[in-house]
């Protein structure tokens, strides 16, 4: 005998009340009004007195100003730009340089972050010890003060370009920053993309193929001859079929300084040593911590499963680490990104500098030009974060089953 | 039987007939030798980290020591003592550098004869700061209120200067009357534009409802006017100071007997006014008080210090309301604290400087003039309040639910309930978390020279420009002088994090 679930009483006042003023009722309902009137109130406040203040101060308001001239040259350009374009284009170069020194920084405090907080977990005393210093020494000086370091003390004080500093004799080192060869693409250059593309798409095929096999029968497929094969075998078929897909101009000294190579220039690469060298002491401590948070019987159960070393490390012992790692570790590059607008100390042209810097000393537009600012920055944390929250959402789906 | 009866040439073939070789000692475990095998040659790999490691220090340090100490130049008065051709070998660091423009580094251009008011603060906060970092000390409710509350009062008028000119009383109707008249100011507007609107029905719906806001606003205004009269009558006597001083004691001390029939509250209420009659006779506030000195006249580590504990101490109430707001039931509260502190967290501080430099005047009701300084420090507050809004969130969360519901269960009010019993746990839990987020402000505080406001760091790089000390070592010599304060700093604080930390989970030790 089945006994039907009553319904609960349809009381719409108590309904009305929980829906509009939570648990506390209707004082909360009242709290949470006067609230919003004071929001309201400060709102009007702010908004009156700024178009009062506008006015008065004759400031143009509105986004029109991004279709006017800019006027100014900017040091370092990834698109094509001169200084007649408009402040949009500004904005565009800036970003562009944001997103350059915070990716290229990224990948280098990652690789350095690993290295140091491994070194920080061997057994060796005197590793251990200078990874432990070295993160200390960095994480307690200010970011702009190795910014400035780097800038002022190391890179401004190099030899002038005749008496540059030579690593390999591909790379010199001088007061205007540093030159390196300079890649030009040649022929083969498409269909070496396309046959890497192509190798790389084939390779995670091929891994999903083998992990279905591995689920469905238990049978472990060896994959890994066929994806070296591919990713060295069909770019090279590529090189030589249609030729090497990049030459490199190598920097000469011609006259006082250098004719040909690239160069980068002394900010961009200050601030990529500073950036990267102290987030990679956080990123050190992240991964200390990562690999202690494992239980030390984890590889003990992997090795009485007959797992050898190795197999229990990236079996077990990583995908374990990496869970607890990662949220930190996008936390890091999004403070990374963040920082990258310190540029504006050094004159690197990031965002924050041609645009809230020149384009807002130029034009005194601060409401809007502020305002889009924050709003590039506040989009890059919030899609990160959006990212992080469903990889968060996933792993616990996946543990729960 | 065989064994035990017969001789020894019987004996069976397994019985061993002479004693065995001795087995060299085992590799010894202890002791210096063994460690260094141990620790630093255990296995191939480790004897190349060992090299590669050794290596690297050389390189690092000796030619940092031999720079700093070996090489350096300690006396001298101006380049000459520091250039190589005339010392006649390498020259490190030049000290007599830092010996001239320590005063810059340390105050800026705070004016000569009035440094003693900074180093009166400086030493006030100390004197404060220890007995609240030592967890034996007792006392740590009137430890925290003098160093949070007192202390940042008393620096201000030690530090820029001036006086006051009424008391609570003047102050809180200067308040009520510029709310009350913003209010019908905003009624008044209403009433304007929603006659402008072209829409028949909204239009009249929003001049009335302007009248009335309007309406509302002068009848608060008229309400106030025994107020503004005693204000005026306050003003016009021989001691405004005083006597308003005196009023708002008896006023706030019979309410707080009325509230709560203590004596003790009552007492304490006395002391804290009597307290604040000392200061303002020390400092004469009533006459004036100090010279007023700018704060573009403020600089070096005064200014690092001045912007990274008021941001700490500013951005703690903000930093528990946004946390309290968050975990609010009331879903408006809970999604404003949300947005505002994940807009703060998304940007970086540079944007929030120049959004407070820039900005915020713009906000400002015109002829209101803010100073420089002090808008950095909202930017500032503003910021590190959201980042320590989710810190003590952290510890909220920390706290045992069983703590509110007995609380509630003893029937205890909402506040009663937050701040007796969860907001202190909360907060006992949170130090180190604390301590963590005022290092960082405390290395962000750097930022401050981008918007103009040279702090230790800024006059670092204003003093490398004085053509008097343009050696080739003195760019070195303030960033390793400037390096050493901040890490001495950064250092000593994150140790004592971690001492808290220890001290909190004692029981949780194995």
């Amino acid at each position: 005998m089945t006994v039907e679930q009553r319904k609960p009483p349809r009381n719409l006042n108590l309904r009305l009340r929980r829906a509009l003023g939570g648990r506390a009722g209707w004082g909360g309902f009242v709290a949470q009004l006067a609230f919003v009137a004071f929001l309201a109130w400060l709102g009007y406040e702010i908004y009156s007195n700024a178009q009062a203040n506008l006015q008065s101060q004759r400031i143009a308001t509105g986004f029109g100003f991004m279709q006017n001239t800019a006027g100014f040259a900017v040091s370092q350009a990834l698109i094509p730009y001169q200084e007649s374009d408009s402040y949009t284009r500004v904005f565009v170069v800036g970003l562009l340089n944001t997103l350059l020194v915070s990716v290229i920084g990224i990948i280098f405090a990652t690789v350095l972050g690993f290295i140091v907080g491994l070194g920080r977990l061997s057994p060796n005393w005197l590793m251990s010890r200078l990874a432990g210093g070295y993160v200390e020494l960095i994480r307690n000086l200010p970011l702009l003060f190795q910014i400035l370091f780097w800038y002022l003390a190391v890179l401004a004080t190099l030899p002038a370009p005749r008496q540059s500093v030579s690593l390999f004799g591909m790379f010199f080192l001088n007061n205007r920053g540093v030159i390196v060869p300079k890649p030009i693409g040649e022929a083969g250059f498409e269909p070496f993309l396309f046959a890497l593309l192509t190798a790389i798409l084939g390779s995670i095929a091929l891994g999903v193929v083998a992990r279905r096999r591995l689920f469905a029968t238990g049978q472990r497929l060896k994959v890994w001859p066929f994806v070296l094969g591919m990713l060295f075998g069909l770019p090279l078929v590529s090189v030589l079929i249609f030729g090497k897909p990049v030459s490199f101009e190598m920097p000469v000294l011609r006259g006082f300084n250098f004719a040909s190579g690239s160069r980068l220039i002394p900010e961009f690469v200050a601030l990529l040593i500073a950036l990267s060298t102290y987030t990679a002491a956080f990123i050190a401590e992240i991964v200390r911590a990562g690999v202690l948070s494992v239980h030390k019987g984890q590889m003990e159960a992997g090795a009485s499963l007959g797992l050898s070393r190795g197999a229990a490390l990236r079996l077990i012992v990583v995908p374990q680490a990496l869970r607890v790692i990662l949220p930190p570790l996008t936390n890091q590059y999004l403070n990374l990104t963040k920082n990258s607008s310190l540029a504006v100390a050094i004159g690197y042209p990031d965002l924050v500098s041609v645009f809230a810097g020149t384009t807002l000393s130029q034009t005194g537009q601060a409401i809007e030009i502020i305002a889009i600012t924050m709003g590039v920055y506040l989009l890059i944390s919030l899609v990160t974060s959006a990212i992080m929250n469903f990889y968060n959402w996933r792993i616990s789906r996946s543990l729960a089953r | 039987m065989t064994i035990a009866g017969g001789s020894l040439d019987q004996t069976p073939a397994f019985v061993r007939r002479e004693l065995v070789a001795e087995r060299p000692a085992p590799v010894p475990t202890t002791g210096a030798l063994a460690w260094i095998r141990w620790r630093l040659l255990s296995s191939p790999t480790s004897i190349l980290l060992t090299i590669v490691s050794a290596l690297l220090l050389w390189y690092t340090l000796a030619p940092a020591v031999k720079f700093l100490l070996i090489d350096a130049v300690w006396q001298g008065n101006d380049r000459d003592a520091c250039l190589a051709d005339n010392v006649g070998r390498t020259v490190g660091a030049c000290w007599p550098f830092v010996r001239a423009k320590l005063q810059q580094f340390m105050y800026g251009f705070y004016p000569q004869n009035q440094l003693w008011r900074v180093n009166l603060v400086f030493l006030l906060a100390i004197m404060l700061l220890i007995p609240l970092l030592i967890p034996r000390i007792p006392g740590k409710t009137l430890n925290a209120c003098l160093f949070f509350l007192a202390l940042p009062v008393v620096a201000f008028f030690l530090l820029y200067g001036g006086g006051i000119k009424g008391f609570g009383i003047s102050w809180l109707v200067d308040l009520l009357e510029a709310l009350c008249a913003s209010v019908a100011e905003a009624g008044r507007r209403l009433r304007v534009t929603g006659g402008g609107i072209g829409w028949p029905g909204i239009s009249q719906l929003l001049a009335l409802l302007g009248l009335a806001i309007a309406g509302i606003g002068e009848g608060l205004l008229l309400l106030l006017t025994p107020l503004t009269w005693l204000r005026e009558t306050l003003a016009l006597s021989t001691h405004p100071v005083w006597y308003d001083l005196a009023l708002t004691a008896g006023v706030i001390c019979a309410l707080v007997f009325g509230l709560s029939r203590s004596l003790r509250a009552t007492a304490a209420c006395l002391a804290v006014f009597a307290g604040i009659a000392g200061v303002i006779a020390a400092l004469g506030l009533q006459r004036g008080g100090l010279p007023i000195v700018g704060t573009r006249e403020w600089g070096g580590m005064l200014v690092t210090l001045v912007v990274s504990v008021t941001g700490i101490v500013a951005s703690m109430p903000i930093g528990m309301a946004l946390a309290l707001g968050r975990r609010s039931q009331f879903p408006l509260i809970r999604a404003f604290s949300i947005i505002f502190i994940e807009f703060w967290r998304g940007v970086p501080l540079i944007t929030v400087l120049f959004f407070a430099t820039y900005m915020l005047p713009l906000f400002m009701p015109q002829g209101f003039g803010i100073d420089g300084m002090m808008r950095v420090l909202v930017g500032v507050a503003l910021f590190s309040g959201a980042y320590n809004a989710e810190v003590i969130r952290g510890g909220l969360a920390a706290v045992p639910r069983g703590q509110g519901e007995a609380a509630n269960a003893l029937g205890l009010s909402y506040w009663k309930t937050t701040g007796l019993i969860v907001m202190p746990q909360a907060l006992r839990h949170v130090i180190p978390g604390l301590v963590n987020s005022f290092i960082a402000l405390f290395k962000d505080t750097t930022l401050v020279q981008i918007v103009a406001i040279f702090d230790l760091l800024g006059q670092l790089r204003a003093s490398f420009a004085d053509p008097n000390w343009a050696t080739p070592s003195t760019l070195f010599t303030g960033f390793a002088f400037a390096g050493i304060i901040y890490f001495a700093f950064c250092f000593a604080m994150s140790r004592y994090s971690l001492f808290v930390e220890g001290r909190l989970n004692a029981h949780r030790r194995s």
